[in-house]
């Protein structure tokens, strides 16, 4: 194609989105303003459901099938970068060595990790009362758990995490969502219909499918960032290419956690300006 | 006067996302992109959307700059031992 076709092909493009766009913001309500006919709406089940936080009434109960379908999505990404980074037959692993941890950051990270692991499963199981859910609490325990490789190194990482384990758990989580969708057509009504009695308003067991719902997405997201990030983390630190440099001491500097504290690949600081770029876009993408 | 709070976190992601951008080396711009996703979890903040910025908080500002960081570290591995073959 040449540049031409192309500028016009975006142009094309660019004036359908517009269009739609402006088609679709002309008709809004204005922002801010004090009538709210859909949250109206949408509080209103919320409450009947008896479920305090309507957010987690309009995901998990009201729109359930669209949870079903974004969590299916994080499910097949996470299974296409399992297969794309997985070890190839002309690479080999390289076991780190063991690495030594600044005091402080050591320390830190140690008091952090209980309280952060905490903090997700807080927030998993108070999804249908306050702020949160299962997405959020899963991100914020798995990502915990990732404090241990701030704190120790990567080795101590692994004793822990056994990713057959987190695969098996992802797997699980998802069926369980699956699963819990058709006690609506045991009882005879649509799928992922909140069929469960209700219990009392307020309650951590109120609302119905509701907690169970979230505490399946929870399992499946902190399964799905741990084994996405295993894959990362493999790729970054144990698996090298055939010829390609084996790394010196991967765990001191494999650290990117630490809020550049220490920069990983600031050993490549010296790469010349294309390379760099080339991946920036890749990243931000 | 209401509406102060969401002007500032709106310039704030403005900023934010100017400097993500205008950033040119990976390794700080996923640190960039992490002050980012603060800013955008603060504006949800404002906006009263506390799910949406747990949300952020968490993907935006701790996995995705991990994971630039992670890839940048893989790529530069592998481009350092290119070029040394190159040499030999």
């Amino acid at each position: 194609m040449s540049p031409r076709t192309r500028l016009w092909v975006l142009a094309c493009g660019v004036a359908g989105v517009a269009a739609l766009l402006a088609v679709t913001v002309w008709r809004l309500p204005p922002f801010g303003g004090a009538r709210h006919p859909y949250g109206e709406r949408a509080v209103e089940a919320a409450l009947a459901s008896r479920v305090a936080n309507a957010v987690a009434s309009v995901n998990f109960d009201q729109r359930a099938f669209d949870t079903l379908g974004e969590q299916a999505i994080l499910f097949g990404s996470v299974l296409g970068t399992v297969v794309v980074l997985r070890q190839t037959r002309d690479e080999r692993r390289v076991e780190p060595e063991p690495a030594g941890v600044a005091g402080p950051v050591r320390r830190y990270a140690l008091i952090a990790l209980p309280v952060v692991l905490l903090t997700g499963v807080y927030v998993v199981a108070h999804g249908q009362l306050s702020p949160g859910g299962g997405f959020q609490g899963g991100v914020v325990a798995a990502t915990g758990l990732h404090l241990l490789y701030v704190a120790v190194d990567y080795r101590a990482l692994k004793r822990v995490r056994s990713v057959h384990l987190f695969t098996l758990a992802d797997a699980a989580g998802e069926a369980g969502y699956l699963l819990l969708g058709t006690g609506g057509l045991l009882a005879g009504t649509a799928y992922l219909t909140d069929v469960l009695p209700l219990g009392t308003f307020g309650t951590l067991a109120s609302g119905g499918t509701v907690p169970l719902l979230n505490a399946a997405i929870g399992v499946e997201v902190a399964a799905a960032v741990v084994v996405l990030l295993a894959r990362f983390l493999d790729q970054a630190i144990e698996i090298v290419t055939s010829g390609e440099e084996g790394d010196r001491a991967p765990g001191t500097d494999g650290a990117p956690g630490t809020g550049g504290a220490r920069p990983a690949g600031g050993t490549g600081r010296a790469d010349g300006a294309d390379g760099p770029h080339r991946t920036g876009r890749g990243g931000a993408g | 006067m209401d509406e102060l709070p969401v002007a500032l976190a709106l310039l704030l992601v403005a900023c934010a996302g100017t400097a993500a951008v205008a950033t040119r080396d990976p390794v700080r711009q996923s640190l960039v992109l992490g002050v980012l996703g603060l800013a955008l979890a603060l504006l949800f903040t404002v906006l009263q959307a506390p799910d949406v910025a747990l949300s952020q908080l968490a993907v935006g500002t701790a996995l995705t700059p991990l994971m630039v960081l992670l890839s940048v570290r893989k790529v530069r591995r592998k481009a350092r031992s290119e070029r040394r073959e190159e040499h030999e």
